[in-house]
């Protein structure tokens, strides 16, 4: 409902909107910062915060174009051993949350910015520059890009690949959380996590678990980054995490856990694509991006408390 | 102890536990009998919540034995006790209320349909099942899709109690069920507290109220300071014993000795002076 309102907007105020193109370049942005929204909601659901989800992103990446240059990897060796960097930050992270039972909020802030100095230093150590070395000219770099960040034609329209795996995570997310045990799990985790473990939910499992889905994610799309751009930039990344918890939100996702669904998120990503690039194409100040962010996040959030307390007066 | 031919289900001896210098339990014992409710009874912080976590298995004990069909237990995790038939209603409730009824009944516990990386959760079979235990336990949810969030309090513990009764449990733990309900509701979980036992299962019923253990126990612990207060089959007890026994009973027999020394005519004066 929201989506459609934001949709109408932009199509009423920003004449390029209205083209086949321009909603294809929405759809790919939308898909950049949904693909990581399915795992972050996800992570919300159960009842978590992961604040190093933006950062994590560009670690993945640099990780993999560091390794792949450094070492003279292929490009795959490189995407594999960052997979296994993003899948150990996640599992640290959910490690340290269920075991010093601290809010997520604070070991993730302290992960974000950890990362975001390892980025930075590390990069400048390894390279001496502040951005990872291209790696267009190595081998497994066609067949890589192909997979991460290729794009094909529909009806005369160009999409980008990252729309068709953006369907594919939330249809995967949706499956594993409205019709498996996992899915059962996720939502009480985030709702009792008490109730759930006396009845025998692995509780601190599922949790590690979804952590370490936000470090796949990210992965995924920091390998995005790298093989459209061929290089990335260490000091990028900050402030992408709070997009993506308000893509979660706008979606419907409660704040406290327990509630939520990836098709929500999606729909969150979209509004918060189509602001972005509808701003673009209004011809309105760009610098107002976030601003716009920020409102549609408040509308959203009031819209869904209204709805709620209407349903629960019924 | 009495009469019973049958060995019992579950058994404590001697059970202790202490956090750091506090000694929550001493020398605890106790039986659960088949198709026998024991009441746990006692003040709040009689050590009542303790005994409960060692029995489903969330604490460990430190000192004695505590037996399952006559072989020791020693259970790392509620799962190790629900696995030996052991199942807790927690006086919170184990259940979420933001999930639907179905999914709330076999949470931790799903039915699943074909082969990973497909196997998926057994939605028809898990919806009509629910329906159906709750029907037989007299509860009818017009919508199984509701979340358990909207049910009343005691249409929630029958949820819990019915849950575990599927779930082939052989021992009932009942942490304060009728605490936070209204006499009606109260009724209604006392009500399916004894269909639990005319089932054939051990029910261990922690309660504050007398009253409402009296009506439907067999056996009556009580708990004093984490030590046994009182341990005695129904057939030795009357209701004012138990109630007497639960607000103090020597100490309170002490007090009422010690507030009849007190002259009860220079009261009297202090309000007439007050008066005139």
């Amino acid at each position: 409902m929201g989506a459609i309102a934001v949709f109408l907007l932009f199509f009423a105020v920003a004449t390029p909107f209205r083209e086949l193109d321009s909603l294809s370049t929405v759809a790919y942005a939308s898909s950049t910062i949904g693909i990581m929204a399915v795992g972050v909601s996800l992570l919300m659901i159960g009842g978590e915060f992961d604040l190093s989800a933006g950062v994590g992103v560009i670690t993945s990446a640099l990780a993999a174009g560091m390794f792949a240059y450094e070492l003279s990897l292929n490009v795959w060796v490189g995407a594999a051993l960052a997979l296994v960097l993003s899948l150990t930050i996640g599992f640290l992270n959910g490690y340290l949350v269920v075991k010093t039972k601290l809010p997520s909020f604070l070991i993730t802030l302290s992960t974000f910015l950890m990362l975001q100095g390892l980025n930075l230093a590390v990069t400048r150590w390894v390279t001496g520059s502040v951005a990872s070395p291209p790696i267009s000219d190595m081998a497994g770099f066609g067949s890589a890009s192909k997979v991460f960040a290729s794009s094909f034609t529909v009806a005369g329209v160009g999409v980008q690949l990252t729309v068709v795996w953006w369907i594919a995570f939330i249809a995967l997310a949706t499956w594993v959380l409205l019709r498996t045990k996992v899915g059962n799990w996720i939502y009480a985790a985030g709702g009792n996590a008490e109730a759930a473990r006396a009845v025998g939910v692995p509780v601190n499992a599922t949790k590690i678990g979804l952590f370490m889905t936000v470090g796949f994610m990210a992965w995924f799309v920091g390998m995005h980054n790298l093989f459209r751009f061929n290089t990335v930039q260490s000091g990028e990344g900050v402030g992408q995490e709070l997009i993506y918890i308000a893509a979660a939100v706008i979606g419907g996702c409660a704040l406290m856990g327990g509630w939520g669904t990836a098709i929500g998120a999606a729909i969150g990503a979209l509004i918060l694509g189509m602001a972005q690039q509808g701003v673009v194409y209004a011809g309105w100040n760009p610098d107002l991006f976030m601003f716009f962010i920020g409102a549609t996040l408040l509308i959203a959030v009031v819209l869904n408390l209204w709805v709620r307390l209407r349903a629960q007066r019924r | 102890m009495t009469t019973t031919e049958t060995a019992p289900v579950l058994e404590l001896t001697d059970i202790g536990k202490s956090f750091g210098n506090i000694h929550a339990l001493r020398g605890v014992s106790l039986s659960v009998r088949a198709g026998e409710v024991t009441c746990i009874l006692g003040d709040n912080g009689a050590g009542k919540s303790t005994l409960i976590k060692i029995i489903s298995g969330l604490y460990q004990h430190d000192t004695g034995h505590y037996q399952v069909a006559g072989r020791p237990m020693k259970c790392s995790s509620p799962r190790d006790a629900l696995d030996q038939g052991i199942a807790t209603v927690y006086q919170d409730l184990a259940l979420v209320p933001l999930l639907p009824v179905w999914r709330n009944f076999f949470l931790g516990s799903e039915p699943t349909l074909g082969v990973w990386p497909l196997r998926r959760l057994d939605v028809a079979h898990m919806r009509r099942t629910a329906d159906e235990e709750l029907r037989k336990m007299g509860i009818d949810i017009p919508d199984i899709d509701q979340p358990v969030g909207t049910l009343s309090g005691g249409q929630r513990q029958v949820l819990a109690i019915a849950r575990a009764i599927h779930f082939g449990a052989k021992v009932l733990i009942l942490d304060e069920p009728t605490a936070a309900l209204g006499v009606k509701q109260s009724g209604v979980v006392l009500k399916y507290i004894s269909a639990a036992r005319e089932a054939g299962l051990g029910v261990i019923f922690i309660t504050h109220n007398p009253h409402h253990a009296y009506l439907v126990g067999d056996r009556f612990v009580i708990l004093r300071q984490g030590t046994l207060e009182l341990s005695a089959p129904r057939a030795e007890l009357t209701l004012d014993d138990l109630t007497h026994h639960m607000a103090g009973g020597a100490e309170l027999d002490a007090l009422k000795h010690e507030l009849q020394r007190i002259d009860a005519p220079d009261l009297g004066a202090v309000h007439d002076k007050e008066k005139t």
